[in-house]
């Protein structure tokens, strides 16, 4: 199959066909910043961060899933762009705990995000999930990137224990009927605790150290899934 | 947010796949393990051990000083001790000495056939090459096996029959390169679930066909375009019939058979009575299940096949793998990418621990003891006189046991199993532990067996040392030191060379073979030197990936997949087979077939994951029934109940599930308390020695929940 040819800001590049304009822009050592975006999941362009523009197209696209095409021009900067990504940060930055999300928190550096820019925005926050001997959810710390979810489904694991629940801000990663993790499907692979990039999702012990916890506390400690415990500092 | 202190790339403990682990440390404690995404075994996926499984190492009632029993032990009235005050604690050189004294003590007296050793699958490849020199160049004894007996020797000894190698064939990841591909007692998602993984997503997404032939409802069968489920021990005739439908409707590889393979004339007669209503009325497995299985398998462009321990584990294990080997010999389904034969092996390091010689029959790399020639090279190689190396083929793991007592076996060393959980009929092997003079733990924990020992001597676990695993696709993998050993723990290499100066010095031996390594990397190039398959297999060259043996030089990039032109032993032979039925079959008294094996939450004997979190999550044995069943025999999903086979008895709660079939149960092998091995039973098979865990009779009556050893564990799981 023939390759297709295009321009990144103003450079050349030559990519075979189905290649997305993120990979493309990596070809040529172009960083387009991504937030939900994993190499090993499938791409949704939820998170929008990696908008681009292209030569004739009215709206920015998400570089992360759109697919080259002959002959365009992508710009991955400028103020359009930056505008944009400015702006995800800063609703991001103004519903959600990002403490533990270090790249996000670049991201908010770099494009200058004002964090208080939605001073009356209401925060995402939530009790911390503590029904299992394996890990805590914590979804103040989450910004539905899917990974998660996806791990879970048909990009690894296909046991489909989670889902997004709730719409509109209600929206949450949640279980079927909201049941405790161990009375679902799930195997405790966590497959979602690996891909999680802001530490929603998060090995107990790991948590249980955070908590100021000596060894000996932690492996004393109750034996998981009884209770729920204080939201984690 | 934690910062780590380190992240220490190693090799996951658990099972066979041998996953690629980083480990996350803070003020030596590990609190999160990760794994790369472009790591080429398991792609950055782990399962719930290898994730989270690793917190045995800190867990408090972990031996970290060397102990010497207080009261002495005499055969006949050995006692297990569990409690840390029958115990003393004594220096590391007290317990070598002591240790030296007896073993040199006993050989001196009754021989070299009064002694054994026990290697072990989780160990290293160093470890075990180490344990097994030992024994040999020392000692001169070939009583050196591992739990590879209890698990695939029957695959091993029908592979090596047949084709003349014993390994997987194919890559893992080369199941989505495959067009069908048959799963046979293997419950693939438990027990190795990352392969489990390659193969749903060659299913979803690469659309391959699978075939499942087992007893019980697998979670693969959720995939499966055929599920044969055929009653326990009956693999020959179904195999066999499968086979017979390929020969009738002519579907072999004609070209293959003639170029490759021998003895095709004499087993296709040998196949004739094995038509599909025959095999229908043994295993149960409608006829035409059969038929399309064999159109299935046999018209595939690229087939493999796929099993664990449901075939080996039987009194005719070594005719059920070759029932299997017969159809890739027929339809010439080996030798391609995603085409061949694949026994998935169980512990992380059981391919490298029969690499590594910890086998009764063999020296390292399959060399028998038996060839003057072999021998030789390894007198040589160990500095000892020619001549002097023991020519007589070893006990295996079932016959050690069996042949403990006056004039048999004296004195066992144990580094690593556990026997008295994973021997067969454990009343016996309780009796027959009872009688040894001296016992031998290395081990992490005082399990059932160590807490037999006279001494035990305490192992640095796999984060406190360097070495290698070879897993079940053939590839040496780096496992790294994280952490400085607990207390005065040690790796078990460095035991081994500190015990066997001790022994050497006290026989007074003439030349040293040598115990004096730096390192284990210098250990793995001692054993390469002896190995071909192992020759270019250097710590240097693993670092970042790992490497497929064979590897027969420093250059060579390492072997994917086998048999590509040629078998090892030249043409690949058919054998023909007949069907026998396992040594007890249900009747009146014990209607029902028990079936052993493993969970996803728990590993083998449980010494790792009893000590774990992993315990909370999975916390008690429970007998898996059909509906049918249970509702005739009166019995509730979580009801106490009692098992009984003609050779023990146990109590534990009853998981009323379509997971088995009508008449066949399942108990798993993990738990003390309601072990399934007290009611197993000791049959073996005639060549390859292995027991026959998967099928026995026993029978179910519900118990008041008191009975139970602990009534207030309850697994509480929505998992299938």
């Amino acid at each position: 199959m023939a390759n297709i040819n295009l321009s990144i800001d103003g450079d050349s590049v030559s990519v075979p066909a189905e290649t997305t304009i993120l990979k493309a822009a990596q070809q040529l050592g172009r960083q387009v910043p991504t937030i939900c975006y994993h190499d090993h999941c499938t791409a949704n362009g939820l998170c929008r961060i990696c908008v681009v523009e292209v030569n004739g197209v009215k709206p920015l696209v998400p570089a992360c899933l759109t697919p080259v095409r002959e002959g365009i021009q992508v710009t991955t900067s400028g103020a359009r762009v930056e505008r944009s990504r400015r702006t995800i940060l800063e609703m991001l930055a103004s519903a959600v705990d990002l403490s533990q999300a270090p790249e996000i928190e670049e991201f908010i550096g770099a494009y200058r995000a004002d964090r208080t820019r939605f001073p009356e925005a209401q925060r995402r926050e939530y009790p911390v999930l503590d029904d299992n001997p394996m890990y805590i959810r914590d979804y103040s710390k989450c910004i539905l990137c899917w990974r998660c979810v996806q791990v879970c489904a048909d990009d690894a694991q296909f046991t489909y224990a989670i889902n997004f629940t709730g719409r509109g801000f209600e929206t949450s990663i949640g279980t079927f009927f909201d049941k405790r993790m161990p009375e679902t499907t799930c195997v405790f692979c966590g497959q979602c605790v690996g891909v999680c990039p802001t530490g929603a999702l998060k090995a107990k012990r790991e948590s249980l150290l955070e908590q100021g916890l000596s060894l000996d506390e932690i492996m004393q400690a109750t034996k998981g899934g009884k209770k729920k415990r204080r939201k984690s500092p | 947010m934690i910062n780590p202190d380190r992240i220490v790339p190693t090799t996951c403990p658990y099972c066979g796949v041998g996953c690629k682990l980083e480990l996350h440390i803070k003020d030596d404690y590990i609190y999160k393990v990760t794994s790369p995404f472009d790591g080429v075994v398991n792609h950055g996926n782990l399962c719930v051990k290898g994730r989270f499984g690793y917190d045995f190492v800190y867990n408090k009632d972990r031996v970290t000083v060397p102990l010497l029993r207080k009261t002495t032990q005499a055969p006949g009235t050995r006692t297990q001790a569990f409690d840390r005050s029958d115990w003393r604690e004594v220096s590391w050189d007290e317990a070598l000495d002591y240790t030296a004294d007896r073993l040199v003590e006993i050989y001196n007296r009754d021989g070299a056939d009064a002694l054994a050793v026990y290697c072990c699958a989780k160990a290293t490849n160093e470890d075990n090459y180490l344990l097994q020199k030992m024994y040999r160049a020392l000692f001169r004894t070939n009583n050196v096996d591992h739990c590879t007996r209890l698990c695939h020797a029957a695959s091993v000894v029908a592979l090596q029959m047949a084709i003349g190698s014993s390994a997987m064939s194919n890559t893992a990841a080369e199941v989505i390169h495959s067009d069908v591909f048959l799963v046979t007692g293997s419950n693939t998602a438990e027990t190795h679930p990352i392969i489990a993984l390659q193969m749903k997503a060659a299913v979803e997404k690469h659309g391959a066909k699978l075939i499942v032939v087992d007893p019980r409802r697998v979670e693969m069968v959720n995939w499966a375009a055929l599920w044969l489920p055929e009653k326990p021990g009956t693999d020959v005739p179904l195999f066999s019939a499968i086979a017979h439908v390929i020969i009738k409707e002519r579907l072999y590889n004609e070209e293959f058979i003639r170029q490759r393979t021998e003895g095709f004339e004499e087993f296709s007669r040998s196949m004739e009575k094995f038509t599909p209503e025959y095999a229908e009325a043994i295993s149960g497995v409608d006829r035409d299940l059969i038929v399309q299985a064999a159109r299935m398998y046999a018209t595939a462009n690229n087939a493999a096949i796929y099993w664990a321990l449901g075939i080996p584990e039987h009194s005719h294990g070594t005719d059920n793998a070759m029932a299997l080997i017969h159809l890739a010999l027929l339809t010439g389904h080996i030798g391609r990418r995603g085409s061949g034969l694949n026994p998935l092996r169980g512990q992380n390091n059981v391919q490298g621990a029969s690499d590594s010689g910890a086998m009764p029959w063999h020296y390292p790399g399959y060399q028998r003891v038996d060839d003057e020639v072999a021998a030789r090279k390894f007198e040589q190689a160990w500095n000892i006189e020619p001549g002097t190396l023991n020519r007589r083929l070893g006990l295996t793991t079932t016959e050690i046991m069996s042949a403990v007592g006056p004039g048999g076996v004296r004195a066992l060393h144990i580094m690593g199993e556990n026997p008295m959980m994973s021997e067969p009929n454990l009343n016996h092997t309780r009796h027959m532990m009872e009688q040894l003079e001296f016992l031998l733990a290395q081990d992490l924990f005082i399990n059932e067996s160590g807490a037999y020992a006279d001494v035990f001597l305490p192992a640095a676990s796999w984060a406190e040392k360097e070495g290698t695993f070879t897993n079940t696709d053939r590839r040496v993998q780096r496992v790294r030191k994280a952490l400085e050993p607990r207390g005065q723990a040690r790796p078990d290499w460095e035991i081994v060379c500190r015990l066997a100066e001790r022994i050497e010095k006290r026989l007074g031996r003439p030349h040293s073979t040598f115990w004096a390594y730096q390192d284990p990397a210098e250990v793995l190039e001692e054993m390469g030197r002896l190995v071909p398959e192992y020759a270019g297999v250097k710590y240097w060259r693993i670092e970042k990936e790992g490497l497929q043996t064979p590897v027969w030089d420093d250059s060579h990039p390492g072997t994917p997949y086998l048999f590509i032109e040629t078998f090892p032993s030249g043409r690949g032979k058919f054998h023909p087979l007949e069907y026998v039925p396992a040594v007890e079959m249900p009747d009146d008294e014990f209607p029902f077939i028990l079936t052993t094996g493993r969970l996803l939450e728990h590993w083998h004997g449980g010494t790792l994951t009893r000590h774990s979190k992993l315990d909370d999550l999975y916390p008690e044995a429970r007998v898996e029934i059909n509906p049918a069943d249970a509702s005739r025999l009166k019995i509730e999903d979580g009801q106490a109940v009692r098992v009984s086979s003609r050779r023990g008895s146990i109590t534990l709660r009853a998981w009323v599930t379509q997971r088995t079939t009508v008449g066949v149960v399942f108990i798993p092998m993990h738990f003390a308390e309601a072990a399934a091995n007290l009611l197993t039973i000791d049959a073996l098979d005639p060549q390859a020695k292995i027991p026959e865990y998967k099928a026995c009779a026993v029978r179910i009556v519900p118990v008041r929940e008191a009975e139970l050893a602990r009534p207030e564990s309850r697994v509480e799981r929505g998992r299938y």
